[in-house]
């Protein structure tokens, strides 16, 4: 690899996050807790999509509001192509991100002819048309969902139906999607969205169309948020429309700024910090939500360096 | 088949007058405070909430509505306070995070307060019953108030913003605020008004249709995107655009799950146009504001190109 000269701490991290979850099925074969494994391997999926979303949010500027339908894109790529016979885990992840890569790709030409609160209310609009299209989907349980047959196979194997297979499937997949982003983030393309997000006239007064390069880290981001939803989907073995509802686009939101915008391994920490959050909230009482709103309203109030601190050049290009 | 269409033209009316009321107040948010505001829609839930509250108590409608107006400029005041008012000077990324804090915490507060079982409000006796229209078509007297009285208030709102000094600054603060700011005007002064007004208006919306729907924590969902969609047809910080734009929503919206799967059956046969039609019907108003915007990013009325 090219920056192995000069490994930063963020990847440092970053190795030390995924050596951490790669424990976790010994920890939860010494506590002889099952559902430790699939807690874990939710949190995984999540820590892909929040990584996808802060590829665009955070290099990009672009604040999608819609990205939980890029999950239930995954998700229902299983459950549809499975009801086909086609039941190889390859094969729905290709699914899944041809599904996500056109409808990025149709609906990103559109939303990304605006920009500010324009982009977030539209891009939650095509989100919720992608959630009602799944909810009047009958032939898979529209509202309620579909239950799985059973998890995708391996190379024809059943091997996924254990959870510690699964789970280790699922960090594989968020390891090789962490370098693939970290790539493209420092890659020209990278340089170049950075350079939009900083100030789209002065990259196109130098020659470049910021059009082209948003709406490719669009596609990209969206494909690879797919690939949670597939996983989601195994993890649960049922697929429902719940999956993409707008709350849960929020909740995307919500992880990648608590890890900080514009670094991957802070999304991924975020996920975990925000899944880790809801559940120990959960525990305390039924009525965790509140908490939740109010621990996210006087973080973005009172956190006057910590999330709004790295917004700052937010607010240069706000019109 | 013309009754048919009639009868829904009419409920796509009073789903559109429901809208603007709603789409009113978030566009002026938007457009004047440049504020987005997640919680708009749980607004129209608080007011279905304190209807359903206060005509209990009093045993009136009236009394319920008349008792519900006050309470909700005192919400709209009090959220302008606590959370909005920081958030003027903030990128939109914070507003959004802060603002969908708001609506977890009201969303589980009026589950903590009201319980999670739906309400109902008895429909006033005063527009209760029906009134034929033409042939054997009837229509309830209830559906054609909400109907006029949303009419009333777009009336009211365009002599406000078109004819008085207030609406004037409106007007001004929505294509520059920094402007009018400059020009010795409170602007905070203004912003809270502008947001109270919203809020009275979101509740007004969640109270009068209070009586013909069940009052439960998820009503505030299903508006609040659909208001997303016409204040971004309608172009932010229009009142014109939400009018027209509420109204173009609803009907497509209405008329599209009729007519929908009708109109698919000259070309489909009859099941699967039955489930094509079911499909596509919700996906219209996207469909709608994708190719509006298509043309016109700004909204149809949109002042700035943002």
């Amino acid at each position: 690899m090219k920056g192995i000269q000069h490994i930063s701490a963020r990847i440092w991290l970053s190795l030390l996050i995924f050596a951490g979850f790669a424990t976790l099925p010994l920890i939860a074969m010494a506590t002889d807790d099952p559902f430790l494994l699939l807690i874990g391997t939710r949190i995984l999926a999540y820590a892909i999509a929040a990584m996808a979303l802060d590829l665009i949010l955070g290099y990009g500027a672009m604040v999608s509001f819609g990205h939980a339908a890029y999950l239930g894109f995954g998700a229902y790529a299983v459950a549809i192509l499975n009801s086909y016979g086609v039941t190889d885990l390859g094969l729905h992840i290709l699914g899944a991100v041809a599904l996500s890569a056109i409808f990025a790709l149709l609906t990103g030409a559109i939303s990304l002819r605006t920009s500010g609160v324009y982009f977030i209310m539209i891009t939650l609009a095509f989100g919720q048309m992608a959630y009602f299209f799944f909810v009047s989907l009958s032939a898979y349980g529209g509202d309620d969902g579909t239950p799985l047959q059973a998890r995708s196979t391996l190379f024809g194997s059943d091997a996924l139906e254990n959870d510690r297979v699964m789970f280790y499937t699922a960090l594989a997949l968020l390891i090789i999607l962490f370098a693939g982003a970290t790539r493209i983030v420092g890659s020209r393309f990278g340089r170049v969205l950075i350079g939009t997000r900083e100030n789209p006239v002065r990259m196109e007064a130098i020659g470049l169309a910021p059009f082209r390069y948003q709406l490719t880290a669009f596609v990209i981001s969206g494909c690879m948020t797919s690939v949670a939803g597939v996983i989601l989907a195994n993890q649960a073995e049922f697929v429902s429309p719940a999956f993409m509802s707008w709350h849960r686009s929020g909740e995307l939101i919500v992880m990648v700024v608590l890890g900080g915008i514009g670094n991957l391994t802070g999304a991924i920490g975020g996920a975990v910090v925000a899944l880790l959050l809801e559940d120990w909230l959960a525990v305390l009482t039924e009525h965790w939500r509140l908490l939740f709103g109010v621990f996210l309203i006087l973080m973005v109030l009172y956190s006057p360096h910590g999330i709004t601190g790295a917004l700052e050049r937010f607010k240069g290009g706000r019109k | 088949m013309t009754n048919l269409f009639i009868l829904q033209l009419l409920n796509g009316a009073q789903l559109g007058v429901l809208l603007f009321l709603i789409a009113a107040g978030l566009t002026l948010v938007f457009g004047i405070m440049d504020v987005i505001n997640l919680a708009h829609g749980v607004l129209y839930m608080i007011g279905a909430y304190l209807i359903a509250t206060f005509a209990a108590l009093t045993g009136s409608f009236w009394l319920g509505l008349l008792l519900m107006l006050p309470a909700a400029l005192v919400v709209g005041l009090v959220i302008e306070r606590l959370v909005i008012r920081p958030l003027y000077a903030r990128s939109h990324l914070d507003q959004v995070l802060a603002t969908f804090g708001l609506v977890m915490i009201v969303n589980e507060g009026v589950k903590i307060l009201w319980g999670t079982t739906p309400l109902s409000v008895p429909l006033p006796a005063l527009l209760s019953g029906s009134i034929p229209l033409i042939g054997p078509l009837q229509y309830p007297v209830y559906r054609l108030a909400i109907i006029a009285a949303g009419l009333a208030v777009a009336a009211g709102l365009y002599v406000v913003v078109n004819h008085t000094r207030i609406g004037m600054l409106l007007r001004a603060g929505a294509t520059n605020r920094d402007m009018v700011s400059a020009l010795g005007v409170n602007i905070r002064k203004l912003f809270s008004l502008v947001f109270a007004l919203g809020a009275v208006l979101a509740c007004f919306a969640g109270a009068i249709v209070a009586p013909i729907l069940s009052v439960d924590t998820g009503m505030g969902e299903s508006v609040l995107i659909l208001t997303f969609v016409v204040v971004v047809i309608g172009g932010i910080g229009s009142i014109r655009g939400a009018f027209l734009g509420a109204l173009l929503v609803a009907i497509v919206d209405t008329l599209g799950k009729t007519f929908g799967p009708i109109l698919l059956h000259y070309i489909m046969e009859p099941a699967a146009a039955g489930q094509t039609g079911r499909m596509l019907a919700p996906m219209l108003v996207y469909i709608l504001m994708a190719a509006i915007l298509f043309a016109r990013p700004q909204g149809l009325f949109g002042q700035r190109a943002s």
